[in-house]
């Protein structure tokens, strides 16, 4: 077994007294697509704002490539390599969608750079990759707002790639995604596991079972259980906290 | 099809000729009292890109501008003050004898020198704006508690300049009209229509400034900072260092435009520190139309010729009026005269008025049905 690429290690949040996470642990390999599940209010979102330095844990330690992220700024995670993708789609709404994408592709991300260079055609041909990845071509020059919501969740996962994080982390990518678009959306994160780790935090199971990847059950803070789809959905703490309604509508 | 600056590009063009020509035809046509005024007011244009670069772009309202404006008329004031004062006893300017002063205070021994003063006047506001920005900036202090900051800021600078009789002449101000400069008295006309064509001049060298800062990819985070700041950092992106940059630039701007000013006016004083001033700059910039640069600089001469002629026929009617357009900006134009003008404004109204066809609110709805959903 290789080194994770992200461990958590008893992490603990505390809002004033209030748990929303305790004793978590849980640790990714490089090139993984881990499922994440739970109720709401089982801390995922929390979870998410612990590895991308938004919160900073109560107790315990974010390893990221062997080093800790505790105490880092969120845009110095950002550069180490963690992208993250926000609940609903979070773009930058006056700017189009190239303008967008430019963002995400530059590097250095330093206000001379910024000010003073182009993108180098190397960027450029990235940026218009990310468009043809994503479908979104024909609206390069449309302010990101005037886009549907599908386009503005594609539009926040090509900014993802762009950045061209080791890991990243996906909070509920179909959320108000046609069914079809949920498929696509599927088949796009999968193709990005391998040169990427993701982790995926979703409500929607048969958009997870199609993930076909690990699943882990966080419930009140904590790992309830992890492993295949299948493992996870027999448990019976899980049936009973979590997908007990779910089966009954299934079955 | 959705290129709405190709279709604006020649009214925008003409625009300029009918300002450039305005500029230039302006010492010809206006009496000078006018002219001194159109100066006056071109130099606070230069204040008002600044603000529009911080709060149309970047989304941080200040009202604390008034500062930076009055440090650099200090700065250029007091040059112009040691310029003249050779005659005065101990070499030194005529207010200091009034307090018993016989030697210079320190830090105006550097404002003998021109280059000095000249850099001065810009970068002595910027450093202190990146100073109090990134104390501020750094604790993710943000809307409404920024804005209170700067003005909270603006009043303690202004009660110490009016206290400090014995180092700047206190409430009094430092007069410029009667210094010399080249050989010349400052207030003459034929230097301040030298100052008048400067000033036009600077204006248009700002305008071009700020437009190259808010261009390209600088000026897009500057817009994703106001519009989501957290998401911006997630992107790998420090916003502090980017609203510490603007806000050293519309610092160095207002100090231009104060110097400008001041020398225009004849007098620098702790009034331009006043809290009602600053927020009259906003104003400026609400009512031209935040993030259009073109509509900073002409609410601030319009609005600033508008107040001094209705000041001369009806002395109390301003603040009415002021009051009123503020109303208006808030309520009916948002983005002001210029957003207005960019945003179909005049095309609404004329459809509205039954003397257009009305234009659909979503473009190309008719492709939008036919595309196929294909990453």
């Amino acid at each position: 077994m290789t080194m994770p690429l992200l461990e958590l290690r008893q992490i603990t949040v505390s809002f004033d007294g209030f748990l929303a996470l305790r004793d978590l642990n849980l640790s990714l390999q490089p090139g993984e697509l881990r499922a994440v599940i739970g109720p709401n209010g089982a801390g995922k979102t929390t979870f998410l704002d612990v590895i991308t330095g938004k919160t900073s844990p109560t107790e315990g330690d974010v390893v990221f490539k062997g080093r800790s992220l505790v105490g880092t700024r969120e845009h110095r995670i950002a550069r180490l390599g963690i992208g993250r993708k926000f609940q609903s789609p979070r773009v930058f709404e006056k700017l189009s969608v190239q303008e967008n994408l430019a963002l995400a592709v530059s590097r250095p991300k330093q206000p001379w750079d910024l000010l003073f260079r182009g993108l180098n055609a190397t960027q450029r041909d990235r940026v218009h990759h990310l468009m043809s990845i994503v479908n979104l071509q024909q609206r390069a020059t449309w302010p990101a707002g005037a886009l549907s919501h599908g386009q503005k969740q594609w539009l926040e996962i090509a900014m993802l790639v762009g950045q061209d994080p080791d890991l990243l982390l996906v909070d509920e990518p179909v959320a108000g995604l046609t069914d079809e678009e949920t498929d696509l959306t599927a088949d796009l994160l999968k193709s990005l596991a391998g040169d990427h780790t993701v982790l995926v935090i979703e409500h929607d199971m048969e958009f997870i079972r199609r993930l076909e990847s690990p699943v882990t059950v966080l419930h009140q803070g904590h790992v309830l259980c992890e492993g295949t789809m299948d493992q996870v959905q027999a448990d019976p703490r899980v049936i009973e906290v979590y997908l007990g309604t779910t089966e009954e509508e299934n079955g | 099809m959705f290129n709405p600056l190709q279709q604006r590009r020649w009214p925008l063009l003409l625009l300029w000729v009918v300002i450039i020509a305005a500029i230039v035809a302006a010492p010809s046509v206006l009496p000078v009292f006018r002219l001194n005024l159109l100066g006056r007011f071109l130099s606070l244009a230069i204040v008002a890109l600044g603000i529009d670069l911080i709060w149309g772009f970047t989304g941080l309202l200040s009202l604390g501008q008034g500062i930076f404006f009055a440090l650099g008329g200090y700065a250029a004031a007091m040059y112009l003050q040691l310029n003249s004062s050779s005659g005065h006893p101990n070499g030194i300017p005529e207010f200091f004898s009034l307090y018993g002063v016989d030697r210079l205070p320190f830090f105006w021994e550097p404002f003998h020198n021109p280059l000095f003063t000249l850099i001065a006047i810009w970068l002595v506001p910027a450093l202190l704006a990146a100073v109090l920005g990134n104390m501020v900036f750094r604790n993710r202090i943000k809307g409404v508690y920024f804005s209170i900051l700067t003005q909270a800021a603006l009043l303690v600078f202004f009660n110490f300049f009016n206290g400090q009789q014995k180092l700047i002449n206190g409430t009094n101000g430092l007069k410029t009209d009667v210094t010399q400069l080249f050989g010349q008295m400052v207030g003459s006309p034929d230097m301040q229509r030298g100052f008048y064509y400067f000033t036009a001049v600077m204006v248009i060298l700002a305008w071009i400034f700020v437009r190259w800062v808010v261009r390209g990819r600088f000026g897009d985070v500057l817009i994703a900072i106001r519009d989501d700041e957290p998401r911006l950092r997630f992107t790998g992106f420090n916003p502090t260092l980017f609203k510490t940059i603007v806000f050293a630039i519309a610092g160095g701007l207002a100090g231009i435009g104060g110097a400008l000013f001041t020398v225009q006016s004849g007098i620098v004083s702790p009034q331009y520190m006043a809290v009602p001033f600053s927020i009259e700059m906003v104003i400026w910039v609400a009512v031209g139309g935040r993030g259009t640069l073109v509509g900073a600089i002409l609410g601030a001469v319009s609005i600033m010729y508008a107040k001094s002629l209705v000041s001369e026929a009806w002395p109390q009617g301003w603040l009415f009026i002021q009051g009123g357009l503020f109303i208006l900006v808030v309520t009916a134009l948002p983005e002001g005269v210029i957003g207005w003008f960019r945003t179909d404004g005049p095309r609404n109204v004329l459809s509205r008025l039954g003397l257009s066809r009305r234009i659909g609110t979503y473009p190309r709805l008719d492709i939008e049905g036919q595309e196929e959903v294909q990453p």
